[in-house]
């Protein structure tokens, strides 16, 4: 079970409170968590990455154990303690204006 | 008994004000999508418990909103809490916040490059959507402006996109640059007689017309004359930044440009000055009264660097005379320390036997007039910035 911690507007709009619990068949990466996110909660299609290119939005990041991985390539499987669901996979959006 | 219903949009969420047809009793809903910028709502004419809502993010980008009770409830169309999240064969929902350029062979356009402030070429990329219209018969057909500029069309309801191609592509394109707020295509007019014409206007591109239903296009911008940019009479490249016209005498469009208030009796062939007596005739709003086609409203805005009223009081000027000749209306507005500004969306008038006259500031104010610009009262002080103010008449 993957968990994933959405930013509050995200979870306003998928009507969510709290974290988001995920089954992934297969290798635990940023493109599988999010295509299983999108596959169950579509209303955020588009929202964390581009419709088209897949490019994740600008002011938002990815974050798993205490490091940055929104750099990281889509394909690369995310670290063990977030594949086997000890620890959360976090999408926070910048801090930026008001 | 008449009601009104005004649909005001922020920059931190969605507003529903609700009055009896004397309009002096206000009830306030929302904030809906709070947090979110509503650049704009619209009910549709169709079915007026059906409203569109633009709702989007400098973080999360685009969502589009329906509403078919009124504005009590909220949906992404397409994805209905309680349903399947897949469709038919599988397929994802979600599409309705999916807003792609049409580049195909079969029905689009390459994908080119406009201009950008520095006068190299961009290309296109999607950012938001600044205007939603619906259609005036059909409550499935909505049409939607976009950043950077396009046409959008649905046919479902808002629950998938389709560009109409044929104007980003029709040839000016690398021409097109962004005002200040961006690339925009802010205003959508149907023509209520014919309904194979819509006017568009874009910032800062200028106005454009289709005759045959969005299949083609063509500037419409001649008598238009900036003083800003390198060639002042220029096919396209004018900031445009509002139309409006009355039902009656759709060949009759009022515009707002960045500087002047201009006319046009011929649908848009040609275009004159009308600013008259205007004390400055830099704004950003223009209506025209539901039951008198020649009583147009304007807000001027004191100049482009210095977006708030003249003096600091907050004035409406009307001319009943189709243009040229104003008088100022600032009773029961401020008429001191105001500072704030009007956006291009901002105004709408109601069809109620004396037409009402709504709009919105920067400030967090909607203002109605009842009378006609009269007099004016304050519906709600405190909102975060309007973006966007409309009205509907309800039986």
């Amino acid at each position: 079970m993957i968990r994933v911690i959405l930013p509050p507007h995200l979870r306003g709009l998928a009507r969510i409170s709290g974290e988001v619990e995920l089954e992934i068949a297969g290798q635990v990466t940023q493109r599988a968590v999010l295509d299983a996110l999108e596959a169950r909660y579509p209303m955020l299609s588009g929202t964390i990455r581009d419709h088209v290119t897949q490019q994740r939005r600008p002011f938002l990041r990815f974050f798993a154990c205490g490091e940055d991985w929104s750099h990281e390539e889509p394909d690369a499987p995310l670290p063990e303690a977030i594949a086997s669901g000890a620890e959360p996979l976090l999408i926070v959006g910048a801090i930026a204006g008001g | 008994m008449s009601k009104v219903r005004v649909l005001a949009g922020t920059r931190k969420g969605a507003f529903i004000l609700t009055s009896d047809g004397k309009r002096q009793n206000w009830e306030v809903s929302g904030p809906h999508f709070a947090g979110w910028e509503i650049y704009h709502m619209k009910g549709s004419t169709a079915d007026p418990n059906r409203i569109f809502a633009s709702q989007t993010s400098g973080w999360f980008g685009q969502v589009i909103q329906r509403s078919d009770d009124g504005g009590k409830t909220w949906i992404q169309p397409g994805t209905p809490p309680g349903e399947p999240t897949t469709g038919p064969g599988g397929m994802p929902k979600g599409e309705s916040n999916k807003f792609v350029y049409d580049d195909s062979k079969e029905t689009g356009k390459p994908l080119t490059t406009h201009q950008w402030y520095d006068g190299t070429q961009k290309p296109w990329v999607f950012k938001r959507v600044w205007h939603l219209e619906p259609s005036l018969s059909d409550p499935d057909t909505v049409y939607a402006g976009v950043e950077d500029a396009a046409l959008f069309r649905s046919t479902d309801g808002g629950k998938s996109w389709h560009e109409l191609s044929g104007l980003r592509g029709h040839g000016t394109g690398p021409r097109w640059q962004p005002g200040a707020g961006g690339m925009c295509l802010h205003t959508i007019i149907l023509d209520p007689k014919n309904p194979k014409r819509i006017y568009i206007a874009i910032s800062a591109a200028g106005a454009f017309r289709t005759d045959d239903g969005g299949e083609t296009w063509r500037p419409i911008n001649k008598g238009l004359y900036s003083k800003y940019i390198p060639e002042p009479t220029a096919e396209v490249g004018h900031c445009v930044h509002r139309i409006a016209l009355h039902p009656s005498r759709p060949d009759v469009l009022f515009m707002q440009k960045h500087w002047d208030v201009m006319r046009t009796d011929n649908a848009g062939d040609s275009w004159q000055k009308i600013s008259g007596n205007l004390p400055t005739d830099f704004g950003f709003v223009i209506d025209v009264n539901a039951h008198e086609p020649e009583t147009v409203y304007v807000v001027p805005i004191k100049s482009d660097g210095e977006h708030f009223p003249l003096d600091g009081k907050l004035r409406v000027y009307r001319s009943k005379s189709g243009g040229n000749e104003w008088e100022e209306l600032g009773k029961g507005l401020p008429q001191r320390d105001c500072y704030v500004n009007v956006l291009r969306d901002a105004m709408a008038v109601d069809s109620l036997d004396k037409s009402g006259i709504y709009f919105g500031t920067t400030g967090g104010q909607v203002y109605v007039s009842p009378d006609g610009g009269d007099n004016w009262a304050t519906i709600v002080r405190d909102l975060p910035p309007v973006l966007s103010v409309e009205v509907q008449t309800l039986a």
